[in-house]
């Protein structure tokens, strides 16, 4: 397997009045390309900021981070804009749907970001929904649905434009055992039939169960690998 | 989905509150489009001036009279090629509350002077110099009223008196139905002769409210009005003559000053609106904050949310205005009908005009919800519950 996302040296620093607070410093990781990590770590120990970092929507305050041979820290903010919308699949705890539009326009809406076609926008918005198991759902809206249909929903979104990175922060901490377990074997289904490489934050063991590696994330440190 | 179908959803994320900012901005706009349709109207008064047409009053003012004898003494001027004069009336049919716009004239000259405003018959001419007591009657006032030609009516006055029934009213028999010439002449007006006017009023005989002139050029207007006000300096009438089209809109100015009416009321009614738009919208965007923090995670650029945001308080104004403009013109058309207010329209100066500040409203009231989505750091958003 070749490394698709790695950082080397990461640093993230905030500044907070006279006290800069380090929430983690010299941080170096590598992801392989089709691997399916979970990091786990308790509060404040720099997990979501992680994968804020991973998925270019934060600065490192100091190393480097790379995907793919390109390097994130050294592209300007339209450029990161272009690469998480060709690379990058969000998934968020609380779903993050936009109410005012039914479930296939949640879906297509990274498809405005493309060069295609009104036709090709909706076949793929179908068929990520097919996946998901949610094509008769099509027309809800997101106040017309659980929060496990949301939350399938919200992965239709993600791999829609069919990114080759899914970043799942805490994707099943809002809901039930039974729900999570069903959208963490999706996640599993993506990452094992499509090839999707997949990071996801969680506070579950059990949900780190379902990831292919387990990385442990305390006071800035990986403090421990495990295979999963 | 296109940007437009996004930026329209969420417009009306919340129905009711969308459809109260609509309301709010179709009322201003159509307070906007009526008021300026008036004033056009009034604009527009003395729009049918000739330009070659001149209007001689008392110095005083123009309700006080001249001696009618002046008539002969300005037609003498050199470069007046005709002159005529009018009194008014202040005629009603049957009711005080059926105003008529009346006036005694001088039946030879007076309506070749207007013949550029006026059609009529050369049968109806030589019966309307035939008859005193006929009366030419404007088309919209005819069919107001049913009237034709033959009829005899009664039309009483607001201020003379006839001395031969003691009554204000004089009978009149309708010789002419005067057509209108051109777009702006006002044809709910009637005219009759000077001389039946003259000879049985109580009071006020031998004089002329205003004399009307054509001056054989325009270039001469400023000439002659200068030779007759100097004819009559220092007399106990003494005249102030002006264009004609200068008479009307100084008779309109003393209504008041319309324009500065519509810049407040519209001013008014726009700086309310554009707080309570701003402030919604502002509020709109401010709601959403944690959806534009996930647009822009999705990889929208920060300068696409910023349009849509704009394109979105834009889009409003425009779903509230343009509608507006179009009843305003529509109710304007029915006033005109109905008025007989020739003006009165919703020109395209004023449409742009209210377009031009359509895109105003939007353009202020976006710009700064636009501006912040644009500037909205996407880690900060998302943590926003």
């Amino acid at each position: 397997m070749t490394a698709l996302i790695s950082i080397q040296g990461g640093a993230k620093r905030f500044v907070k009045g006279r006290e800069t607070i380090t929430i983690f410093d010299h941080l170096d990781m590598t992801i392989e390309a089709g691997d399916f990590i979970a990091i786990m770590g308790p509060s404040g120990s720099g997990k979501t900021t992680l994968l804020n970092l991973l998925g270019g929507i934060d600065r490192a305050t100091s190393g480097s981070i790379t995907f793919a041979g390109q390097r994130l820290d050294q592209m300007s903010e339209g450029q990161l804009s272009a690469w998480r919308a060709a690379n990058v699949g969000f998934i968020f705890q609380f779903y993050n749907l936009m109410p005012a539009l039914n479930a296939a326009r949640n879906v297509e809406l990274p498809l405005l970001l493309t060069s295609l076609g009104g036709g090709e926008r909706r076949k793929r918005v179908e068929t990520a929904l097919q996946i998901v198991g949610l094509a008769e759902r099509a027309k809800h809206y997101p106040r017309e649905m659980s929060g496990g249909q949301q939350q399938r929903v919200a992965i239709a979104r993600a791999i829609v434009a069919d990114p080759r990175m899914l970043l799942c922060d805490e994707p099943t901490g809002d809901l039930d055992r039974k729900t999570a377990d069903e959208i963490l074997s999706m996640l599993q289904l993506l990452n094992k039939e499509m090839g999707k490489t997949i990071i996801m934050v969680t506070h579950d063991p059990e949900a780190a169960r379902y990831a292919s590696r387990v990385l442990h994330l305390d006071k800035g440190r990986f403090v421990e690998q495990v295979a999963a | 989905m296109t940007d437009f179908s996004l930026i329209l959803a969420n417009l009306f994320s919340r129905k009711l509150r969308a459809i109260l900012m609509l309301v709010a901005i179709f009322f201003a706009f159509l307070i906007f489009g009526v008021l300026a349709g008036v004033q056009n109207g009034f604009n527009n008064i003395g729009g049918s001036a000739g330009e070659n047409r001149l209007v001689t009053i008392n110095k005083i003012n123009f309700t006080q009279p001249m001696p009618i004898s002046y008539i002969e003494r300005i037609r003498a001027v050199e470069g007046v090629a005709r002159a005529s004069y009018a009194n008014w009336f202040g005629g009603y049919y049957q009711e005080g509350r059926n105003q008529i716009v009346t006036f005694a004239i001088d039946p030879e000259f007076y309506m070749d002077i207007y013949a550029t405003d006026y059609k009529l018959s050369a049968d109806q001419r030589a019966a309307f110099l035939a008859d005193r007591s006929g009366l030419l009657v404007g088309q919209k006032l005819a069919e107001r009223w049913g009237w034709k030609l033959g009829d005899r009516i009664p039309l009483s006055s607001n201020i003379y008196t006839n001395k031969n029934t003691g009554k204000q009213t004089w009978d009149f028999t309708i010789v002419g139905i005067l057509e209108p010439a051109q777009e702006n002449a006002d044809t709910s007006v009637a005219f009759f002769h000077h001389a039946y006017f003259n000879e049985s009023v109580t009071f006020g005989r031998d004089t002329a409210g205003w004399i009307v002139i054509e001056t054989a050029d325009k270039a001469l207007n400023t000439d002659v009005s200068k030779r007759i006000d100097a004819m009559f300096a220092n007399s106990p009438a003494e005249t102030a003559t002006d264009t004609e089209k200068a008479f009307n809109q100084a008779f309109v100015g003393q209504l008041g000053n319309i324009t500065l009416i519509v810049t407040l009321v519209v001013g008014a009614a726009f700086a309310t609106i554009l707080m309570i738009v701003g402030n919604t919208m502002a509020m709109a965007v401010r709601e959403r904050t944690k959806e534009i923090g996930v647009m822009k995670t999705l990889g929208f650029p920060s300068g696409r949310i910023f349009k849509m945001v704009l394109g979105e308080s834009l889009l409003l104004a425009m779903l509230g205005g343009l509608p507006a403009l179009g009843v305003s013109a529509l109710l304007l058309e029915m006033m005109r009908k109905s008025v007989g207010f020739p003006g009165l329209a919703l020109t395209l100066d004023f449409t742009a005009l209210g377009i031009a500040i359509m895109l105003a409203l939007g353009l202020l009231t976006g710009i700064i919800p636009a501006w912040n989505a644009l500037r909205l750091n996407i880690v900060t958003a998302l943590g926003r519950q």
